[in-house]
């Protein structure tokens, strides 16, 4: 049940290599669309089909996305894929860069062809300096083969694809700061609407897609959108990569179907490490709200399952801890990492990050207020949904998911000066 | 719509571009500046920063900002824009290596405030200095997007991961 879709070439020796990609059916699919000149809105219909959810994190349909370009609008489209994976606890993407980087070409391919781009750009995070390499080295091989070009396989399709660097900024994995990013400014989120669908990168019709989402597309034209959504449960179409990571034997990234029970998937990533106990679960990236241990062993990896705990599934980062984490100090480096990465551009972000970290930073060191519980409650609250872009949410979530779940630890820490934890 | 992006130009025309920095260093910007559409050169700043930053022993100065500037046709506070608001280019001199240690959750939980302290004593600096003899930087950044090899540190364009200090005095060490 495992490895069928973004890691099907996983078994393979040098599994990024445009031959052992095509040994395992690769570029079959896009051959065959350009060929038989499917009409785009067929590949669109299937990917709807497909339940197919924006794995970057926000779960937006991506057959719904695809759908909001006016084809035949004239002029330049654009396809733009995300490899910027920032969310603290995500590694997935990278893990397709450097493995399976053609899957990537192939559905940038194809989406261009679906909503009539006949470009695409790459923006991958500044730091993966050796999955760049890697797929820049998979590109060409992919524009020897006539993937890339103009004319393919005598569609008279034209698709040239390349890569944008980032500089390192969590913020450019928003989707509008990363356009902005590059046309060559500030990555600062734009405001929404207008949406990138409409007025995009140069202020071109755009879709942006998470490289996961991208790389799932292939083995969805291949298979079908009805194979890949009964991977999945019920408004979680599909198999997904999550990455697991905290204190447990066995991190890594993992292709499981949608529903799984959490317990199996720790499982696989080795269970807790020996003699530690789970205490709590981040489930779906930094920004997403932690659920306590015992809880978080009865839920199901899949987006209604998670939500339904008061939390996300997000970009599918599950980081685990055990019970010797102080949960101060865990919120104290996330509160940091937001306020160091806020662009600055909102005041109810710029300055309450700032309050957020400020706040913990003296819980933790023991100087905490009895009203600063209160005073976090109070500012979270007010970031929330008044910023222009989700970071400030995603700020404001793990302050109010800790205090939920594990106030009596904060509380204790003002009151004592110290941890409750060893 | 009440929305524009245009690309920046420069109000003065340029002259002498073919003069600015090395023909290397010049073809590599060129085949950045092609991917992108005419007119907008100015998408290629982030690579372009990067290369000059490269070729100048990791960092940047304002004249280099203001060369990148004038080869690109963009004002030079929106280069300055760019140079300041993205954590990978360096404004002051910086080591021959330049040592980023991720100390975010996972990394956290699995001991990365050990790799610091043993970073810290063994290069005699703190986060965010360079030792004297000018060979090294010690930073501190946010996640890498490594974290199945937590605790984990980046040097130079490489990933090192799953770090205990004897295995990071085996790194350092070894490298030139
Ligand atoms: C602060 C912030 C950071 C984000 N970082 C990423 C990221 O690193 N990678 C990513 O794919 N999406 C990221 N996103 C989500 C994108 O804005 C966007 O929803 C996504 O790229 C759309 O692709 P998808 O529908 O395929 O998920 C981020 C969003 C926010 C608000
Ligand atoms: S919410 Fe924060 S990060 Fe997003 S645009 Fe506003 S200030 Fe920038
Ligand atoms: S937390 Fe260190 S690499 Fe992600």
């Amino acid at each position: 049940m495992a490895n069928e879709v973004c890691f099907r070439n996983m078994d393979l020796d040098r599994p990024w290599r445009l031959e052992q990609y095509r040994s395992r059916g690769g570029y079959e699919v896009l051959t065959r669309i350009l060929q038989e000149k499917m009409p785009p809105t067929e590949i669109i219909e299937e990917v709807k089909a497909s339940g197919l959810r924006g794995r970057g994190g926000a779960g937006f349909p991506t057959g719904l996305k695809w759908s909001f370009i006016s084809r035949n609008a004239p002029g330049q489209k654009y396809v733009v894929c995300n490899s910027d994976e920032g969310e603290p606890g995500t590694f997935k993407d990278r893990d397709i860069l450097r493995y399976n980087p053609h899957q990537l070409i192939e559905g940038m391919i194809i989406a261009g062809y679906a909503i009539g781009a006949t470009q695409g750009y790459n923006y991958i995070r500044g730091e993966f300096w050796e999955p760049y390499e890697r797929f820049e080295a998979a590109l060409e091989d992919a524009r020897e083969a006539g993937f890339l070009g103009t004319d393919l396989f005598g569609s008279g399709f034209d698709f040239e694809l390349y890569c944008h660097l980032g500089g390192g900024a969590y913020i450019c994995g928003e989707e509008t700061a990363l356009l902005e990013s590059i046309e060559g400014k500030k990555g600062q989120p734009r405001y929404k609407p207008p949406f990138p669908a409409y007025f995009g990168l140069y202020g071109r019709p755009t879709i942006i897609n998470n490289t996961e989402s991208l790389a799932s597309i292939p083995v969805i034209l291949e298979k079908g959108g009805e194979w890949f959504r009964d991977l999945g449960v019920e408004n979680s179409g599909g198999a997904k990569l999550f990455s697991i990571s905290g204190n447990i034997n066995n991190p890594g990234v993992f292709e499981i179907p949608m529903g799984t029970p959490f317990s199996e998937l720790l499982e696989m990533a080795g269970g807790m490490k020996e003699g530690s106990r789970l205490k709590a679960v981040i489930p779906g990236g930094s920004s997403s709200p932690i659920i306590p241990g015992e809880q978080m062993m009865e839920l199901t990896m899949d987006y209604d399952a998670i939500t339904r705990a008061g939390s996300m599934l997000g970009s599918g980062a599950v980081i685990v801890l055990d019970d010797s984490n102080c949960m101060v100090k865990v919120l104290e480096r996330m509160s940091y990492f937001y306020y160091e990465e806020s662009c600055g551009q909102c005041t109810p972000c710029r300055e309450g990050t700032g309050w957020l970290y400020r706040v913990v930073h003296r819980i933790e060191h023991g100087q905490g207020r009895p009203e600063d519980l209160a005073l976090l409650d109070d500012v979270a609250g007010k970031i929330a949904g008044r910023t222009i872009c989700a970071l400030g949410d995603a700020a404001a979530l793990p302050v109010q998911g800790m205090l939920k779940h594990f106030r009596d630890e904060f509380e204790y820490h003002i009151e004592h000066k110290r941890c409750m934890v060893g | 719509m009440g929305f524009r992006n245009a690309p920046m130009s420069s109000i003065e025309p340029i002259q002498g571009k073919g003069e600015l920095f090395s023909p290397e260093v010049r073809a590599r910007i060129d085949t950045w500046v092609a991917k992108y559409p005419d007119g907008w050169n100015q998408s290629a700043v982030m690579a372009a920063l990067r290369i000059v930053q490269e070729d100048n022993g990791g960092f940047l100065t304002q004249d280099l900002m203001d060369q990148v500037a004038a080869y690109l046709e963009m004002p030079p506070i929106a280069v300055y824009e760019v140079a300041t608001f993205y954590s990978m280019y360096e404004l002051k001199p910086v080591g021959q290596h330049k040592i980023c240690v991720c100390t975010n959750v996972s990394c956290m939980i699995n001991g990365s405030d050990k790799i610091v302290e043993h970073m810290e004593k063994k290069l005699g600096i703190k986060l965010g200095e360079t030792t004297e003899d000018g060979r090294f930087t010690l930073k501190e950044v946010e996640c890498l997007g490594a974290c199945g090899g937590a605790p984990m540190f980046q040097i130079d364009t490489k990933y090192y991961e799953n770090l205990t200090p004897e295995l990071v005095d085996s790194i350092v060490d070894g490298l030139e």
